[in-house]
């Protein structure tokens, strides 16, 4: 599962740029268990892991097996066009963890992820720690916790028949859900919406955090990829 | 995937949803239909549609009496008014689209689990792969194309020939009836998949030759190929990976950092 590693940012644009911003707003700590290993009390430490998530005010936090804090409405009445509750559900997000699968959290600011490191590496849970972000910034939250980094992945961006993939507000947006659960062509139909005024980029953001199942669409990154996009601007 | 010719009404929403464009309105039957070559049963369009389950001929009616007066609703884009997406019962070799396109897929149907492994992401723990080796995960159709059987074996044909070894417990090794020369169940050939990730372990001073080879491998499929490389750190938490990869022309920008808090815990396995 390589679900955070492939995130596009203009890092990996083809023509090989270098005059571009750092990504700051798009950090994922996620937590992974080894069967047999590590795997005992399992339920108890994943939800200590989203509890201490939830402390620092991730922007989703997510459930591989479950979904994130925005899920699916497998019942909704016609008033939903109207009046639609875009609310996130931490409580159901801890309450259904019942044992195998990876945890994530998502936020918007270094400062908060490395909080967060910080309390998990007090917590001593014993599963793995992830970070998924820029390289320069897991090193330096590694640094000021006081970790030595283990082990690394690096994404080389993508190749091939990059001329079949979408333009670049729709790439970034879309690959915020690693597994491909966020549709290009729904991005782009929620791109069109708010360039037209029929939605707000907070609106959509809801509308796609829902498919990604693993909970690691960053929802603050998305809106302003989207009010950027509204404009047209570059 | 299917869709209900009773239940649909050819609202659309189910169209932009799919990640493979495969949902379209059929113009005779003015219902939706899906592409079944082109679905990769990835439950995109069943899972993540929230659900109203209104009366079919109302909404057919209602909708009728709108079109007449050229009027548009805005419904909320997510949603099938209907309920009218029928997961269809999938048989062999089928089912091999939904274990690699369905991130939640029950493994026991294939006996294979998910896209991947786990990687370096629990290396803390199962020391996979140790100083002075590289993992690499060459990840196929990903983000959005999709890729077939045929096109990946391209590509593990290739990297046989370069004498790596493919990792024993990845999905795509799994279906290989011939590691060592890369060849994949013939059967399953033409089946499209969301995406599906070949992985390999080599040592590191191997690492420039092996992406050289992917690079050109890659310019010769009908998809997109994303390649992640992965090391264990020395004893001061540095890598000699990066260098390499930037060597090689690459911008190692982001990426996945195991912290180490990762230890034995269950007091049988101590």
């Amino acid at each position: 599962m390589t679900n955070t590693l492939h995130r596009y940012s203009e890092h990996y644009a083809i023509e090989g740029r270098t005059d571009v911003a750092p990504v700051q707003d798009d950090y994922i700590v996620f937590a992974m268990s080894t069967r047999s290993l590590n795997d005992d009390d399992l339920v108890e430490k994943y939800r200590t892991f989203a509890r201490l998530a939830l402390r620092h005010h991730p922007v989703n936090v997510g459930d591989a097996t479950k979904g994130g804090v925005y899920r699916p409405q497998p019942h909704l009445n016609p008033l939903a066009h109207w009046k639609r509750d875009h609310r996130p559900d931490a409580d159901r997000l801890i309450n259904d963890i019942d044992g195998h699968t990876t945890m994530a959290a998502v936020f918007s600011t270094f400062e908060a992820m490395e909080a967060f490191v910080r309390d998990l590496r007090e917590a001593d849970l014993g599963v793995s720690i992830n970070i998924s972000a820029p390289m320069d910034a897991a090193r330096r939250c590694c640094q000021e916790v006081g970790i030595k980094r283990h082990s690394v992945e690096y994404s080389l961006g993508f190749q091939g028949r990059v001329e079949r993939l979408p333009d670049r507000a729709v790439l970034e947006i879309g690959t915020m859900c690693g597994h491909g659960m966020v549709s290009h062509h729904l991005v782009k139909k929620l791109l069109d919406w708010i360039k037209e005024g029929r939605r707000t980029p907070r609106e959509a953001t809801r509308y796609l955090a829902r498919f990604c199942i693993c909970g690691v669409f960053n929802t603050a990154r998305a809106e302003k990829l989207f009010e950027n996009a509204r404009t047209g601007a570059p | 995937m299917r869709i209900s010719q009773y239940r649909c009404v050819a609202c659309g929403n189910c169209i932009p949803v799919c990640p493979m464009g495969a949902i379209y309105i059929d113009p005779v039957r003015n219902r939706a239909a899906v592409n079944e070559d082109e679905c990769v049963e990835c439950y995109a369009c069943f899972r993540g549609m929230s659900k109203e389950h209104l009366f079919p001929p109302m909404v057919r009616g209602i909708r009728r009496v709108a079109r007449a007066f050229r009027f548009r609703f805005d419904p909320e884009p997510d949603i099938c008014p209907t309920d009218a997406l029928v997961p269809q019962e999938l048989s062999w070799p089928r089912i091999v689209r939904r274990a690699f396109s369905d991130p939640q897929v029950p493994h026991e149907s294939t006996g294979i689990h998910g896209r991947g492994t786990a990687e370096v992401k629990t290396n803390d723990v199962t020391h996979r792969v140790k100083e002075g080796e590289a993992g690499f995960v060459i990840e196929f159709g990903r983000p959005g194309v999709g890729a077939r059987f045929r096109e990946i074996q391209k590509m593990t044909r290739r990297l046989a020939t370069a004498g790596v070894e493919f990792e024993k417990n990845n999905p795509v090794t799994s279906l290989m009836t011939d590691p060592g020369r890369g060849l994949i169940r013939e059967d399953i050939l033409n089946e499209k998949v969301l995406s599906a990730i070949v992985e390999i372990k080599v040592g590191l001073e191997q690492v420039p030759s092996i992406l050289r080879l992917i690079r050109g491998v890659s310019r010769e499929l009908d998809t997109v190929v994303a390649v992640g490389v992965s090391t264990r750190c020395d004893s001061q938490g540095d890598d000699p990976l990066a260098a390499l990869l930037e060597g090689e022309g690459y911008a190692p920008y982001r990426g996945k950092t195991n912290l180490g808090l990762g230890r034995i815990t269950r007091q049988a396995a101590v």
